[in-house]
């Protein structure tokens, strides 16, 4: 009888808790069938017409175009980045490397809001004018830290000879970090480049701020939210989830099942 | 390929530890060599030093008659075998081995063609496409090899290549080296702190200890004939029983020990002919003892000795002995399989002289 209280109850808690995570997200999709104008209850039936009404929308498709394009190539750059700034700390004597290490941390621990705001200064002062671009060095910013610090806690020591080994057959430095190392590290540098993608497709306050006549998807989004609520945010809130989990079950099928395995 | 190795003056410091002590080194092409000894006596750093990883602090190294003292491991014609096989995990085993042919710049055809001729060489030609993290420690040892061999170095360095293997794969693949070596004809420099395996491979061992070195011969002259209290020592078990040299006449000198006299031939002082009253040491292996009669040629009697322990070992019996003239000494001495061991046993003690080796010094 207590075994099957305490049953019930656990089974309850679970579903709590999965229930407070999961709703909102499934309640966004249903409604995003919704056929109607408004995406509250009560749910009228099936349809597709808002998935067609996102397709059709120009510019939200542009928006999503230009979301791919800044996540990944941000996430490339930080990805490099991350790895040329973990490759020399762990295996040259810099000076001051636990301060260097620190920096290079530092800013995860900064809002975005501020990040925005400093790099907002800055290229102010520079002349700069706002574009993709500027979004995507904004995101560089906010995922360097994060790929530096996923690909330097995988540089372990036992690497070390396996890199003197190349070097010993002959190869020179940027053949031992291109054939060598970054193949051997290979599971995390995917880890931390598909994070900062997932990172990057999200993040909406730094693409807000740094960016002027294109703008990616989360900025889009914020723009039609304006407007009122529209089964039509519904759809394009759905596809965005559906990328990220997408992105995520990647990463989970191919790198840490692996990693588990091995 | 292959080609002789010199080693000259080498001293390696780090701050005010002296890993190398004015070492001098002349290895034949072709030589399988040993570095053996204790951890932290140099054998690593010297090697270290052979293969460009590390810069001795005085001294040169020469190989095949080039300074090479300031070239980098990529450009010496030596390769290494590490310790942990530092294979590279994300490629296939005809890729590893193909790994230096392809910074020389060799085709990719001509490369694979090679590296399975290697794969072959160690066995393994049939797993040309695994991954290191398929085999076992063996077959990663092989594939090592034959990555390190692959480049046509003159010289090979094994950096404590067996240390991780079982022991009866230790013994498998020492016979596989020594085969290896023989067919290809390189140059080996193998370091290790086992001195079974040492003997089982070697042309000729080094003995180090403390940065120097205090030995240098074939095996079976470093066994037999030690030219240090701490190579005889170090080779195997053995019975330091100190004395002081008394007379030296023309072919012998008399040496007073706690167990009588013996006169020795002037061959047992295998550092060279003893002046009277020198402090010696003799060293006696276990397996020298010889019951009175047993012995052939001349023989020094030793007296008798109680036995105070015995084990059998399959090979023969391994007894502690006390003697009775010196009853503070203890002696380990092996007797025949065939024997009657009892404790309480007197027994009496005899050496071949040619057996016996006298070194200077009082011994450790």
């Amino acid at each position: 009888m207590r075994d099957m209280l305490t049953k019930v109850a656990s089974f309850a808690y679970a579903g709590l808790i999965y229930g407070f995570i999961f709703l909102p997200v499934a309640v966004l999709v249903l409604f995003s069938f919704q056929d109607g104008r408004l995406p509250v209850p009560p749910f009228n039936g099936f349809s597709l017409q808002w998935y067609e009404a996102v397709f059709a929308d120009r510019k939200l498709m542009a928006a999503l175009a230009n979301s791919f394009v800044v996540a990944i190539v941000s996430s490339l750059i930080a990805c490099l980045l991350g790895f040329l700034a973990a490759y020399a700390l762990a295996r040259y004597k810099l000076p001051g490397s636990a301060l260097q290490r620190g920096l290079l941390i530092a800013p995860m621990t900064v809002s975005y809001l501020i990040i925005a705001l400093g790099l907002l200064t800055v290229l102010n002062a520079f002349g700069i004018k706002l574009s993709l671009w500027t979004v995507g060095i904004g995101h560089v910013v906010i995922n360097l830290p994060l790929c530096f610090a996923i690909i330097y806690s995988s540089m372990g020591d036992h690497h070390i000879n396996i890199e003197r080994a190349a070097r010993d057959l002959g190869a020179n430095d940027v053949q031992v970090m291109a054939l060598v190392t970054a193949p051997m590290l290979m599971p995390s540098i995917l880890a931390a480049f598909f994070l900062s993608v997932t990172f990057s497709w999200d993040e909406f306050i730094i693409a807000f701020l740094l960016s002027r006549f294109d703008v990616t998807l989360p900025v889009e989004i914020w723009s039609l939210l304006r407007s009122g609520l529209n089964p039509k945010t519904n759809a394009i809130g759905s596809l965005v989830f559906l990328v990220s989990v997408a992105v995520l079950a990647v990463l989970e099928l191919t790198l840490f099942g692996k990693t588990k395995k091995s | 390929m292959t080609a002789p190795v010199s080693v000259q003056n080498a001293t390696k410091t780090f701050g005010s530890f002296t890993a190398l002590d004015d070492v001098s080194l002349d290895i034949k092409a072709g030589e399988f060599i040993v570095l053996l000894g204790p951890s932290g006596c140099g054998k690593t750093t010297l090697l270290s030093i052979l293969g460009g990883f590390q810069s001795p602090t005085k001294g040169r190294v020469t190989i095949a008659g080039k300074d090479m003292t300031s070239v980098p491991p990529a450009r010496r014609p030596t390769t290494t075998m590490f310790q942990d096989y530092a294979l590279f995990p994300h490629m296939k085993l005809r890729d590893n081995v193909g790994f230096g042919l392809r910074m020389r710049g060799m085709a990719k055809t001509e490369r694979d063609q090679k590296a399975l001729g290697f794969l072959d060489l160690v066995g393994l030609k049939t797993s040309a496409d695994k991954k290191p993290h398929e085999l076992s420690g063996g077959q990663r040892q092989r594939v090592a090899l034959a990555r390190a061999l692959a480049v046509d170095p003159d010289v090979l360095l094994l950096d404590e290549p067996l240390g991780a293997l079982d022991l009866k794969l230790r013994r498998q693949m020492q016979d596989e080296l020594k085969a290896i070596q023989k067919r290809v004809g390189t140059t080996f420099v193998h370091v290790t702190h086992d001195q079974e395996e040492a003997m089982a491979i070697a042309d000729r061992i080094v003995v180090m200890n403390q940065g120097r070195i205090e030995d240098f011969g074939p095996p079976a002259d470093i066994y037999m004939r030690p030219r240090s209290v701490f190579s005889a020592g170090f080779m195997g078990e053995v019975n330091f029983i100190p004395g002081t040299v008394k007379h030296r006449g023309d072919a012998s000198a008399l040496v007073h020990t706690a167990l009588g006299g013996i006169d020795l031939p002037l061959k047992s002082f295998t550092v060279g002919a003893p002046s009277a009253g020198l402090k010696v040491t003799l060293c006696i292996r276990p397996e020298h003892f010889r019951r009175a009669g047993e012995a052939e040629g001349p023989v020094a009697s030793l007296g008798e000795a109680k036995v105070t322990g015995s084990a059998f070992f399959g090979t023969h019996y391994r007894c502690h002995l006390k003697p009775s003239p010196a009853p503070d000494l203890s002696i380990v001495a092996h007797m025949p399989q065939s024997a009657d061991v009892a404790d309480g046993q007197i027994v009496p003690l005899a050496v071949n002289l040619a057996d016996i080796v006298a070194l200077p010094g009082s011994g450790s």
